[in-house]
């Protein structure tokens, strides 16, 4: 019986069926996971008001969100210095995110749930996210312009709106002006103080040169003046407002205007409301810069330098994986020096990819970096330009990590093309080099697109090597922007991979920054998976233009 | 029956009137040579496939290569062009001789050869382009890019190649659309569009099916007008339909060449008569 059953082949389909499953649910256990710890945390969460017994016997008042709890042995509790009930064994604690950074010194507190006396949830409570120093939890007591109160009690509610909308268009525009005007400004005074230098090295620097700098600067600084002037003015606007809040136990604060990003009252919004706060967070998340280390706003600059360092490391691999790879296979004599080659360069695909990274910084950051500004950029001195990790060494690092990927796709590719289509196009009279580059190669580049895509799954979500050849926590600026040359190769980049682990565990709030480890993770999926179906769609339409002979 | 039978030459393998073409008697030595093999003999690496060969391929005529599988005549084809240059430890002594002159000499630019030679292979290879693209290839290789000189070449050839009613609408689709009969006909008009003087046939119907082979034995007929044709094939009626000059080979030596008429009919080896009237091959 049994050993028919054997025989039948049953147990073995049912072997590999389960194989198969147990991988899907993993991997859609782990996106599931990643998803929900990511995108809950942008949800608007009630604020509990608790009256609460400290270990002192002294009652306060709190407000947070509850974000995590846990049972624990009442010896824990006896030990963190609270009274304990001997009959009771277990004890449930409540970790509650307090906010009020400035006020308390700390966002989260645990608080144990059987010393809660009074618990609450009134409508009115008001958080208030703020550019610095976390959210505040607490009551709108009056909005005030220049130290005046202008509404107090009910009627502040539509003011603060009124008058936020004014503050945040302000504060818009100044960083408008900061960031564009000033940085370009900026970026000219630094590349005129360069062509000074320059001059100077070059021994060009006659007084007629530098006039003509010095105009230049003076243009500049003209500009510069009339910006700051208008700065100042917005920025005395922006002071102008501000409101009085009263938190939990009793203390009354002045947050002016200018530092708050939002308020929003989580107890008394409407699904509706919620919904559109939840998308607005989101938004905020993919295309808003970080702030206060990391752990608020958003992830733009890191998704951003993540898909330019993958496209810069795509431009640069295909080409040359497909030309060593055309080599190999076309040209070379095939024997025992071929078959060695190709074997190194499978095995170069297994070096660990650190390994890479300490070869990118010592060959092309230092060596190459340090050749050339020593040969083209000996004015900008002892500052390096490309003698420093940057975006242009990480993508050739990456790019070499992934070359043997596509040498191999291609071959494969190229040996796939059928003997007949080759004869075809020699016996009209091409030559090796016109059926290779009119017939085969674009008959193989499927091929080649599959190697790109095994190449960019594997450069994405690398991250080892980028913090060694140029992956920073904050870059000031994007590699791409409006000052020429606008593709800025030398510069710093952030990388969501790098992010995952700077916020995760280089935070100085790691308990604020846990959510965001997940959005980030789920977000750097997200990229690659972009990243492969635009790959994937390039394939299919090549694959689908050369279809091959044998069908 | 008897007597009808009794009538005939009693060696004769075929009915050869009753294939319907009725055409002059060739005699290679005489007409006018294309293409002359000398002492060809050719090896690779230590087998040898071509014993000794001498024939003079007849110009603006067809000549057919018969012979059993693995007999050399595909290999020898393929020296026509040099295809064979393809192979590694190819070695070949000898002679081969286009218009009086080498073409394995050092001096020949073996792609400005095949632009002379032009070859079509036993199953339909068009590029994965457009038809149009398939047969216009040749002509911008060499560098012709001009809309209407590439517009009339590609019409012309398809013409000559009996395509063009079939495909005037679907030029700029792709030809892999195209039955096998109608990729036959296109590789043909390729080879054509570039003005070949001798066109190489290695076994160009064994892949179709009996319309598309009438249709290409019937292009074959029409373009000897204009070229030289050489057709590798092993089916012995075809060789009768189609060709004017005949040559049989049997394990890489000639055995008989000459007027495909006489070589049916009256064959003078006895090799050669065993095996069009079947008994071997």
């Amino acid at each position: 019986m049994m050993r028919d059953w054997i025989k039948s082949g049953n147990p073995w389909i049912w072997l590999t069926a389960s194989a198969v499953s147990v991988s899907l649910v993993l991997v859609f256990g782990l996106i599931l996971l990643i998803a929900a710890r990511g995108f809950a945390h942008f949800w608007p969460k009630q604020l509990v008001e608790l009256t609460y017994v400290e270990r002192d016997g002294a009652t306060v008042n709190l407000i947070g969100e509850v974000h995590d709890s846990e049972i624990v042995s009442a010896e824990r509790v006896k030990d963190a210095g609270y009274a304990i009930d001997k009959d009771q064994p277990l004890y449930e604690r409540l970790l509650l995110k307090i906010g009020n950074r400035d006020l308390y010194g700390q966002d989260f507190t645990w608080v144990v749930r059987s010393h809660i006396q009074q618990q609450a949830t009134p409508e009115s409570i008001i958080a208030v996210e703020r550019r610095e120093w976390g959210n505040f939890y607490g009551y709108l007591t009056a909005v005030k312009q220049a130290g005046e109160i202008v509404a107090e009690g009910e009627q502040a509610v539509p003011v603060l709106e009124e008058r936020l909308d004014r503050a945040i268009a302000l504060h818009k525009q100044i960083r408008d002006i900061e960031k564009h005007a000033i940085g370009a400004i900026n970026y000219g005074m630094e590349r005129l103080r360069l062509k000074q230098r320059k001059l100077e090295l070059d021994k060009k620097d006659t007084p007629e040169n530098l006039q003509n700098l010095e105009q230049e600067r003076n243009g500049y600084q003209q500009r510069y003046d009339a910006l700051q002037h208008e700065l100042t003015t917005l920025y005395g606007e922006i002071a102008r407002d501000s409101i009085a809040a009263k938190s939990a136990d009793g203390r009354l604060v002045e947050l002016p205007l200018s530092k708050i990003v939002r308020v929003y009252y989580p107890n008394g919004m409407p699904v509706f409301a919620k919904i559109l706060f939840y998308a607005a967070k989101i938004w905020e998340f993919v295309g808003d810069e970080p702030r206060e280390a990391n752990t608020e706003g958003g992830v733009f600059p890191a998704i951003f330098g993540t898909v330019m360092m993958v496209l810069i490391m795509s431009v640069m691999v295909t080409p040359f994986g497909v030309v060593a790879a055309v080599y190999l296979r076309e040209y070379a004599k095939q024997g025992v020096l071929t078959r060695t080659i190709r074997i190194a360069v499978n095995n170069l695909a297994g070096v660990p990819s650190i390994v890479y990274g300490v070869f990118g910084l010592g060959f092309f950051v230092y060596f190459l970096g340090g050749n050339i500004d020593q040969l083209f950029y000996p004015e900008s001195a002892p500052a390096p330009v490309f003698g420093t990790p940057g975006l242009l060494w990480s993508s050739l690092t990456l790019a070499i990590l992934t070359v043997p990927v596509v040498i191999v796709a291609t071959e494969e590719g190229l040996s796939r093309i059928p003997k007949a289509i080759r004869e075809g196009s020699l016996a009209l009279g091409a030559t090796k080099a016109e059926t290779l580059w009119r017939t085969v190669l674009p008959m193989a580049s499927p091929a080649v697109m599959t190697g790109l895509i095994l190449a960019i799954a594997r450069a994405a979500g690398e991250v080892a090597p980028l913090m060694l050849v140029g992956v920073v926590k904050l870059a000031p600026s994007l590699p791409l922007d409006a000052n020429a040359p606008f593709l800025h190769l030398d510069r710093k980049f952030m990388h969501l991979g790098f992010h995952i682990y700077d916020v995760g565990f280089q935070s100085p709030n790691v308990e604020a920054a846990r959510p965001l480890v997940y959005a980030t993770a789920l977000l750097l999926v997200a990229v690659i998976v972009v990243l492969n179906l635009t790959a994937i769609a390039i394939r299919n339409h090549l694959r689908e233009k050369y279809r091959s002979l044998e069908q | 029956m008897n007597n009808e039978m009794s009538n005939r030459t009693p060696t004769h393998a075929m009915d050869i009137e009753a294939l319907g073409r009725v055409r002059n008697r060739v005699d290679p030595e005489l007409a006018e040579t294309c293409l002359e093999v000398k002492n060809l003999s050719l090896f690779y690496g230590e087998t040898q496939a071509l014993f000794d060969i001498n024939l003079k391929i007849p110009k603006q005529q067809v000549t057919a290569f018969i012979g059993p599988s693995g007999c050399g005549k595909s290999t020898l084809l393929r020296c026509m062009n040099r295809m064979n240059d393809l192979v590694d430890g190819l070695k070949i002594n000898g002679q081969l001789l286009l218009d009086n002159e080498d073409i394995y000499a050092k001096s020949v630019d073996v792609a400005e050869l095949r632009r002379r030679v032009g070859m079509v292979f036993q199953k339909p290879n068009p590029f994965p382009k457009s038809v149009y693209e398939n047969v216009a290839y040749g002509l911008r290789l060499q560098g012709v890019n001009n809309r209407h000189t590439l517009d009339e070449v590609v019409e012309r050839a398809l013409k000559r190649a009996a395509l063009w009613d079939e495909v005037r609408d679907r030029l700029h689709d792709n030809a892999l659309g195209l039955s096998g009969g109608q990729q036959q006909r296109l590789v043909i008009a390729r080879a054509v569009a570039i003005e070949p003087e001798v066109l190489l046939l290695d076994e160009p119907a064994s892949a179709l099916d009996p319309i598309s082979t009438l249709k290409i034995e019937e292009l074959i007929y029409e373009l000897k007008d204009k070229y030289t044709i050489v057709i590798v094939t092993h089916n012995m009626q075809q060789a009768a339909r189609v060709s004017d000059c005949t040559a049989f080979l049997y394990m890489g030596k000639l055995i008989e060449f000459g007027d495909t008429n006489q070589l049916f009919t009256n064959p003078r080896k006895k090799q050669t008569e065993d095996y069009i009237t079947g008994r071997y091959g």
